[in-house]
């Protein structure tokens, strides 16, 4: 584990990544699940940070090897903090994280698998005292224990923001793709298993899990008194007429128009 | 002009009596000109001449136009007929519970996923016609939306200050703890989205020590349920479906419920009754960072300059969109005669894009194309022929010749950043 004996000589920077299994979308095989893998493959680019991963869950048989997955990274060992099936783990990961006091967590946004509610990194910042940031795509420094990072927004959009460490941070799908995993690694490293009592999820229990259903598609419904209306709306083409036509104008006459509508719109930066 | 209808008895009189030696010249001042075809009998019935309806067509058939279009639009001094606003008002003064809802207004008005939000909102507060509650809408920040009382908002609380214009989610958390201990309501509806909503919502579940339900896109009435509900949330990656109880804060998807259509609502302004606390926030927003906008994939982009057959000039083209800071995109011909790449083609075969704002040049609007920009906000076509189907579908038009209307956009667009740089310096 090259990563680790270079970063622990410096002391620098201490980074934990919690990881867990995921599934693919197709063949609902287990897998190390996406964002994480993109969380723990942020962490390595860091330079001079000690990277640990933890996990926190059951330990079936298809669980090790999507856990191996990460290990392909080239990543010496998983804290692997052993649950019961159904088990809250957010008490586990609080504990393991005071324990270990990282400057940073970093982790996907939401699971692959069970709830899914994205709901882990907010609770555990909010059990630690520590700010929360959510869709990570870059982090450009870390200096005096401030990171300054990028937040990925929808439609391609970056934005930049300082944060003070130590702080839990969820990684977006927009961050670098990870690494592929190694498969002689993957068998080396170590999943270092550790017990630790389970609270069981009571709320979830009495929940009902099935198969997502495909949602309704939604109606157009049009609300008029008169047929005439009614039949005018389900035959209409296109709504045409309702736009603004400037025809026998000169070309800077077009432009303002276009211009003044550009900059209503606020796509002018 | 005056609206005030002013009847003559006297003539109404003659008119109705077709023995009156006046009756026909009444008839045509009445009717204007026309044969009356209709008026109130003498015994209050409506009566009807059948040979003085329709017109004679053009082929010199007469047709009879049964919509009434024609006949509103023929009779003269027939007032237009407004279109009257049918909703009920609705005002609910002493509500027995509150809905919160916090809606993102991305851009400053309400998306359509928040007002699918309100629609939920509304089934929550009007369960019980005895009881109803209000929806209240927690605004931050400057915005441009009017019509929240038609959105169903009945109370709106507006959280102004610099504090809000920024991202503080820790400041906006806060605002909406104090708003938890002053008005408690009863549900707190936030949309999942990526926007912003999703996040707020968990901040503050977890700050309400509340769990939450994400990703909700159904509920329904439940007696066995403590609230009354229970709800229908995703999954597991959106691979499986959470059948539970309805919960105190709720994450819901778009098309969670249908927005508000029948009833206006009082939107009446409510304000906090303590000073929002100041709170030192840990993260510290540094603005937006300019990304180049050719590396903004297609489908995500937000401001779309396109080409299509009617560009000549392609050099300026490209100027265009570098100085407009849009990324670029093509129609099929433009892509298939080699003058842009194939991952910029936008349409059914190409990349369906959804785009605020999507500048047609030279695009006549084949259907393929139409469908690729279905869910494009705004739409500004220029091309040649008024009379295409870009043009129909586009809210502006400018017909000309795109090159000469494209170089014209590039010097206003290099004016106004001149100005704005001018004005920067002077600050």
């Amino acid at each position: 584990m090259p990563h680790n004996a270079k970063s622990s000589s410096h002391a620098g920077l201490n980074v934990a990544v919690l990881v867990s299994v995921g599934r693919h979308p197709l063949t609902a095989r287990a897998r190390r699940a996406d964002q994480d893998a993109r969380a723990v493959e942020m962490a390595l680019s860091m330079s001079d940070a000690a990277v640990h991963l933890i996990h926190a869950g059951g330990n079936g048989s298809d669980n090790e090897e999507a856990l191996r997955g990460y290990l392909g990274m080239g990543i010496g060992e998983v804290n692997l903090i052993k649950q019961s099936s159904g088990a809250d783990v957010v008490p586990a990961l609080i504990n393991a994280l005071r324990d270990t006091a990282p400057q940073l967590v970093l982790t996907g946004t939401r699971a692959e698998t069970g709830e899914g509610s994205g709901l882990v990194p907010y609770l555990l910042a909010e059990a630690l005292g520590w700010p929360v940031i959510n869709g990570l795509a870059q982090v450009e420094s870390i200096e005096q224990g401030v990171a300054t990072v990028l937040q990925a927004l929808p439609r391609g959009k970056r934005r930049r923001l300082r944060v003070r460490l130590p702080a839990v941070a969820t990684v977006d799908s927009s961050a670098p793709a990870a690494r592929q995993s190694a498969f002689g690694p993957a068998r080396r490293g170590e999943l270092a298993a550790r017990a630790c009592a389970s609270v069981p999820d009571e709320l979830q229990a009495q929940w009902q899990v099935q198969p997502a259903r495909k949602r309704p598609k939604r109606l157009k419904i049009i609300k008029s008194a008169s047929a005439r209306d009614r039949f005018k709306a389900a035959a209409a083409k296109a709504d045409s007429g309702s736009g603004q036509l400037l025809s026998d104008v000169s070309p800077e006459q077009g432009a303002e128009a276009i211009f003044a509508l550009l900059k209503e719109e606020g796509v002018l930066r | 002009m005056n609206d005030i209808v002013r009847r003559d008895p006297r003539k109404e009189w003659i008119a109705r009596n077709r023995l009156h030696p006046e009756h026909l010249e009444v008839l045509a001042e009445m009717g204007g000109g026309d044969l009356h075809s209709e008026w109130i009998g003498p015994s209050g019935l409506t009566r009807r001449n059948p040979h003085a309806v329709g017109f004679i067509g053009p082929n010199g058939i007469k047709r009879i136009d049964r919509s009434g279009a024609q006949q509103a639009a023929t009779q003269p001094g027939s007032r237009q007929a407004q279109p009257k606003d049918t909703r009920r008002r609705v005002e609910i003064e002493t509500p027995a519970f509150l809905v919160a809802v916090v809606p993102v207004l991305p851009g400053g008005r309400l998306s359509s996923h928040d007002r699918d939000l309100l629609g939920l909102a509304r089934q929550l507060a009007d369960a019980d016609p005895e009881r109803p509650g209000a929806v209240l809408a927690i605004v931050f920040g400057a915005h441009k939306e009017t019509v929240f009382d038609e959105a169903g908002v009945d109370r709106l609380l507006e959280l102004q200050g610099d504090a809000f214009s920024g991202y503080l989610p820790e400041t906006r958390i806060a605002a909406l703890q104090s708003v938890e201990r002053e008005l408690a309501p009863r549900h707190w509806l936030l949309p999942d989205s990526p926007l912003g909503g999703g996040e707020l919502g968990r901040r503050l579940a977890v700050r309400l020590g509340e769990r939450p339900a994400t990703q909700v896109w159904q509920i329904e009435a439940d007696a066995a349920s403590e609230t009354g509900w229970r709800c229908t949330a995703r999954g597991a990656a959106g691979t499986s479906d959470i059948i539970r109880h309805l919960p105190r804060v709720v994450l819901a998807l778009a098309e969670c419920a249908e927005p508000v259509s029948e009833t206006r609502h009082a939107a009446q302004p409510v304000e906090l009754a303590q000073a929002l606390p100041d709170v030192l926030g840990r993260i510290e927003d540094m603005g937006e960072v300019a990304v180049d906008p050719a590396s903004v994939s297609l489908s995500e982009a937000e401001f779309i300059l396109s080409a299509g057959n009617g560009v000549k000039d392609w050099d300026g083209f490209h100027h265009a969109a570098q100085v407009l800071g849009a990324t670029e995109g093509a129609s099929r011909v433009a892509v298939d005669d080699g003058f842009m790449p194939r991952d910029r083609q936008v349409g059914a075969t190409g990349t369906w894009v959804s785009a605020r704002v999507y500048v047609a040049v030279g695009i006549s609007g084949a259907i393929q194309h139409l469908q690729g920009i279905q869910s494009c906000d705004k739409v500004v076509a220029i091309n040649l022929d008024e009379g295409c189907d870009m043009a129909k579908r586009a809210d502006l038009s400018v017909i000309g010749d795109a090159g000469e209307i494209l170089a014209a956009l590039v010097t206003r667009i290099e004016r106004y950043r001149e100005q704005q740089q001018e004005n920067r310096d002077a600050a």
